[in-house]
């Protein structure tokens, strides 16, 4: 499943979505962002509730699906446009951390 | 053998939230020099959980990443308070990041671990009052 699938059979809000066709493999959820370098695996959706810039920069790198904000965080005020600069997926699910992965799961 | 490849990074002290920078652009180059995408994300994390330690702890810092045809090196040198004690800050968990950064998702004590995690050689050089030089290399054959 594809970013953007996602975001339309889950109803997410998309804040970025620069690189939306890129296939989902499985969920990895976190906040403390060493981590979420160290375990999340490349092509994870990564849920997290952390809004701040570094996010877009640990995505990157962790070179995670997306990031996928639970809980109806809204990312802080630049991370979106940053986000869509770096190629980074960025979207914000209503529901808490475990049911979005199990949504995501269903999916997948 | 052919000259070693060279990028250097001038990492910003002042602003928490542009740190990363360096190592986002290291992994552009990286990709263009077609270095394989497994070590491309080692040597990555592996800088920029240095570049956040330069940005926390020293006021910034240089870093430089040398791309042989054996290694990728990457060299992070500050004129920060340095480490008391590395065997300390080497264990997973023990941190000395104040509240502000934890509350970011840093500090959690895993940055020298990951750093060490991901690469296969890593030397830390340290004086007190004086400043910390970090050695890391992944390689690539």
């Amino acid at each position: 499943m594809t970013v953007k699938e996602l975001a339309e059979k889950f109803n997410l809000t998309v804040h970025a979505l620069p690189d939306g066709d890129r296939e989902i493999t499985g969920v990895y959820i976190g906040d403390l962002l060493s981590w979420v370098m160290g375990r999340a695996g490349a092509d994870q959706a990564w849920i997290t509730i952390m809004s701040n810039r570094n996010i877009v920069a640990v995505a990157t790198l962790a070179d995670t699906a997306c990031i996928l904000l639970a809980e109806g965080v809204v990312p802080d005020e630049g991370v979106a446009s940053l986000a869509a600069e770096k190629g980074v997926n960025l979207l914000t699910s209503e529901q808490g951390a475990y049911e979005t992965a199990l949504a995501i799961s269903r999916l997948l | 053998m052919s000259e070693a490849l060279s990028f250097r990074f001038h990492v910003d002290g002042d602003d928490f939230t542009s740190a990363g920078q360096a190592s986002v652009q290291v992994k552009k180059d990286l990709r263009r020099l077609g270095v394989p995408a497994e070590i491309i994300r080692r040597v990555s994390i592996a800088m920029y959980e240095g570049e956040i330690n330069m940005v926390i702890h020293a006021g910034g810092g240089e870093a430089e990443v040398r791309v042989t045809e054996e290694a990728i090196e990457i060299i992070l040198s500050d004129n920060g308070p340095g480490i008391a004690d590395i065997e300390k800050a080497m264990q997973a968990g023990y941190s000395t990041a104040p509240d502000t950064i934890r509350s970011l998702g840093f500090g959690a004590g895993m940055g020298l671990p990951n750093m060490k995690r991901y690469t296969d050689y890593m030397d830390i050089q340290s004086t007190v009052g004086m400043g910390t030089t970090i050695t890391m290399k992944v390689n690539l054959a």
